[in-house]
């Protein structure tokens, strides 16, 4: 296996940073269990996709692993009871979400017995392959790694996948996380049985199991644990640097190829999953058990820093307690590591299918960012940058709001890890304008979009009333090329004028019979001098419109006049006779 | 909330300058030594004009004035232009230069960080051009006149333009060996014979080639301090050598050699401590390549064939005039992007 290891050349990426791993105190104590807690907060949606679909009521018993909210489309994950006990309630509650939203939520309240739903294992070796990822749309199973994607979508075998390279993702390269790290550490054989599934579910050719030179343990647990597979399994240590964790990092590492911007890895047929990810679907294939828990570090400002195995839905507060609780000066909670992490809304808010690890924060560990001095263009930022981006461009066009430079200069290709903003001598924000650019460009480009089918509409309205004119100006021409071929001899441009005449003067006798019929309304009562100073404003008023009518009626005369010479043209072009007479 | 990322280095634009200052020193003791404490006089005298007319506009622009004088960029900009001085130069020349530096070529286009010209060459510039002669008297180094002027002496001259009795200017001063070679070949005399006078040392000027080794020294530690990248030093004295082999090359009696080159006057300073400054200078690593091999280029130029015996300054501000074209024309191929 060693050799295989030497063998394999690896690539680097650009710049990317080193900062202090403080990955030591979390993994001192193995993986941990918790009590059951009071109270379950399930989210209804733990992952990236469409809302699941409520599939029980308020009050009902459930037992452990049974099917809370099903798949709801082609990307959403299905939601599972914990443990057994009784919906207590389904409304909003606070998640562990950056905006500090609420969202939709299921709270179970386990009656300790944690009962099981009947399971069964299922043999995925004899199985056929459409029906073992069909199944997988009910296990809940979602990338652990943080993203939370539905992982059934990535394991479609429809036959066309054309999955040559499977990369597993052991690379943990945020400071603080050891949940990847214990999971190998302990269960390197469940992974292991869970990268074979895949293997096996896309057809792989060859698997990569990256992991960084600081987990040495988990590296020989893995080995140790490839080395019994029936597969060519490869386990490559990587450099310890912040983000080969990232997938197109990782699998740039790995294989030197490069996943084009706008393209998926499986677009070059490479497929990519977290260790958490390949050990849950083997724990679903194995035993029939759905997503119930997951591993979560909990560290930092804390008594006792380590990782649990925690069922989804438990409070944060009680993770922490576990923990030997928060010190005293603990002033913010992260979700996720210190360099792509978010502070939470409250330590209330339940651990998801996406919470690898809470971080206790306090001052001497984070301080408050320092006052941004200008920036002295010193090119550390893209010196880091892993994307190979300039972040002093992106930063100077996303301060001017100059967006289409920004965009120009591959915003969009910022992972936002935040390499740039740790380097920054200027302690810039940088990548906090980057969001800000790139939310400005999103809404814009949906006002634009939004103009656009306003402008088509609107279009749309000017070609029809045009056509409706066109349609009319036909009309009149067609009679008046009728009235002319009955032969009425006179002369044609005095027939013209005469019916632009009578066509005026008709309306000029319709409006004096309108003005007429005018009965004023509501004036009867009113003094006789009033009276007339109405009838007055009246009279003026109706002569304006009928000035009004006259100048209108001439417009149209005269457009239809002219419309007239045309229709006449492709009248007697369509009848040659008068021109052969001619 | 999302304000991540929550660590950063422990770094901040003080630290960076306090380190182009701290790689300075072995050039300052290694000045002194050669030429006497009088340039210690000077950079004093800069330093506190920078600091002083840099906290005067600072409040005239109603800008915080604490964290900008700490970020300690006003002082570099001093050294600089100090340490680019012919060492005797009278008090208020250094003033001068300092205040346009500081004042003009950096305040005035918005401070830190938005001066498109190198501040230190502008002010440079300036006086070169104003004050020919004052800023072409170099006084002999302590090698060359067996002793230089004592603390109190250069005191005097820096202030007042007095000598001590019995020392004449032309005791104490000398042509720079950029300046001889200059006159000398424009009577006809050959590189190989004028090199044989005292004035050159090993392989520059003899006394102030120790100077630029001690550049050289400095600015190896702001490369592993990764204050700077490689690119620039490389790519300036690379194209610096090359072309004055080049030419050295093709008619030696006429052209000095590429060690000459590099080890005489500012092209040390040059090429790590002023062609680095990345307020005025590209931030791409092509861009970088370009910028500095364009300076180097402008530089053996202005030394062979124009006016000034060293072209370092207009070199310098000279590209600096073709950054953003430059930046805009070296973007460096993005991740999953073809080129």
């Amino acid at each position: 296996m060693s050799a295989i290891t030497q063998l394999s050349r690896l690539f680097k990426f650009n710049g990317g940073v080193h900062p202090p791993e403080n990955k030591l105190q979390s993994c001192a104590l193995p993986i941990r269990r918790l009590p059951l807690p009071a109270k379950l907060v399930l989210p209804l949606r733990q992952h990236v996709g469409n809302l699941p679909k409520l599939r029980v009521a308020v009050g009902e018993r459930v037992l452990k692993g049974q099917l809370l909210a099903e798949a709801e489309g082609t990307i959403s994950a299905a939601v599972h009871a914990p443990t057994s006990g009784i919906i207590a309630s389904i409304g909003e509650a606070l998640i562990p979400h950056p905006s500090g939203l609420p969202d939709m939520c299921i709270t179970l309240e386990p009656d300790g017995a944690d009962e099981w739903l009947p399971h069964a294992p299922l043999d995925w070796r004899h199985a056929d392959k459409q029906q073992l990822t069909e199944s997988l749309r009910s296990s809940g199973i979602v990338g652990l790694g943080g993203a939370a994607f539905p992982s059934h979508i990535k394991l479609r075998a429809d036959g066309t996948s054309g999955i040559d390279t499977l990369v597993i993702n052991g690379a943990e390269c945020e400071p603080y996380i050891t949940c990847d790290d214990m999971l190998m550490r302990e269960r390197a054989e469940e992974v292991v049985r869970g990268i074979e599934i895949a293997y096996y579910l896309l057809g792989a050719k060859q698997c990569l199991i990256g992991i960084e030179d600081n987990k040495p343990e988990a590296a020989a647990a893995m080995r140790a644990a490839c080395d019994k597979s029936e597969y060519p399994l490869q386990v490559i240590v990587v450099p310890t640097i912040y983000p080969s964790g990232d997938a197109r990092r990782l699998i740039h590492v790995l294989t030197g190829r490069e996943i084009p911007s706008f393209k998926r890895s499986t677009d070059m047929g490479i497929q990519c999953f977290n260790v958490g990810t390949v050990q849950a679907i083997y724990r679903y294939f194995q035993f029939g058990e759905p997503t119930l828990s997951r591993i979560v570090t909990v560290t930092g400002n804390v008594a006792q820093a380590g990782n649990f195995d925690v069922l989804l839905g438990t409070p944060v507060t009680a993770l922490l307690d576990a923990a030997g609780g928060a010190l005293p000066d603990t002033n913010d909670y992260l979700m996720g590591g210190p360099m792509m992490g978010f502070s939470l809304p409250s330590a209330e808010v339940p651990v998801t299918k996406a919470t690898n690890c809470i971080i206790a924060g306090a001052p001497k560990l984070f301080p408050e960012p320092e006052p941004a001095m200008p920036c002295i263009r010193c090119a550390r930022c893209a010196d880091a940058c892993p994307v190979n981006l300039q972040p002093q461009e992106l930063y100077w066009f996303a301060k001017s709001s100059n967006l289409e430079k920004a965009r120009d200069y591959k915003l969009f290709d910022c992972i936002e890890c935040g390499c740039c903003s740790y380097v920054c001598p200027s302690h810039i924000p940088l990548v906090q304008y980057y969001r800000f650019a790139k939310s400005e460009i999103i809404s814009q480009d949906r006002a634009k979009q939004a103009a656009d089918v306003a402008r088509e509409r609107n279009e749309f309205r000017l070609m029809r009333i045009e056509r409706e004119k066109q349609e009319r100006a036909q009309k009149h021409a067609q009679k008046a090329a009728g009235a002319k071929t009955e032969g009425s001899a006179a002369a044609d441009g005095k027939t013209l004028e005469d019916a632009k005449k009578a066509a005026i003067e008709a309306a000029v006798a319709r409006a004096q019979v309108q003005k007429a019929a005018v009965e004023p309304k509501n004036v009867s009562d009113l003094p006789p001098a009033v009276q007339s100073e109405i009838a007055e404003i009246d009279a003026r008023r109706s002569d304006a419109a009928l000035e009004v009518e006259k100048m209108q009626l001439k417009k149209t005369i005269d457009t239809n006049s002219v419309a007239d010479g045309k229709g006449n043209e492709a009248v007697s072009q369509a009848s040659p006779e008068p021109t052969a007479e001619k | 909330m999302t304000r991540s990322p929550y660590l950063v280095e422990k770094t901040s634009v003080s630290i960076v300058m306090l380190k182009v200052l701290l790689a300075l020193i072995p050039g300052v003791i290694a000045y002194v030594w050669v030429f006497g404490t009088g340039i210690l006089i000077t950079l004093a005298l800069a330093t506190v004009t920078a600091i002083v007319s840099e906290a005067l506009v600072l409040k005239l622009r109603q800008r915080p004035v604490m964290p900008f004088l700490l970020d300690g960029s006003a002082v570099v900009t001093a050294w600089l232009l100090a340490l680019s001085l012919p060492p005797l130069a009278p008090w208020w020349l250094i003033v001068l230069g300092t205040l346009f530096a500081i004042v003009v070529a950096k305040q005035l286009y918005g401070g830190l960080g938005y001066n498109p010209f190198n501040p230190a060459m502008v002010g440079y510039a300036v006086l070169l051009i104003s004050f020919p002669v004052l800023m072409t008297q170099w006084p002999a180094p302590g090698v060359l006149a067996g002793a230089h002027l004592g603390f109190m002496d250069q005191l005097a001259y820096i202030f007042g333009r007095h000598l001590p009795a019995g020392v004449t200017l032309d005791a104490i001063s000398s042509a720079t060996p950029l300046d001889y070679l200059k006159t000398q070949l424009t009577l006809q005399h050959q590189v190989a014979d004028i090199t044989q006078s005292s004035i050159f040392g090993f392989m520059g000027a003899k006394g102030g080639e120790f100077v630029t080794a001690a550049y050289l020294l400095g600015g190896l530690y702001m490369w592993q301090q990764r204050i700077i990248t490689w690119h620039i030093p490389v790519a300036f004295l690379g194209t610096l050598a090359l072309m004055a082999g080049i030419f050295h090359l093709f008619d030696a009696t006429q052209y000095a050699s590429p060690q000459f080159h590099l080890f005489s006057r500012a092209a040390m300073l040059c090429a790590f401590f002023i062609a680095t400054d990345p307020v005025s200078g590209p931030t791409t690593p092509n861009g970088k390549l370009i910028f500095a091999a364009g300076i180097a280029i402008i530089t053996l130029m202005i030394r062979q064939y124009g006016g000034y015996p060293d072209g370092v300054a207009f070199a310098v501000l000279l590209m600096n005039l073709c950054v953003p074209l430059i930046d805009m024309y070296t973007q460096p191929r993005v991740f999953g992007h073809d080129k």
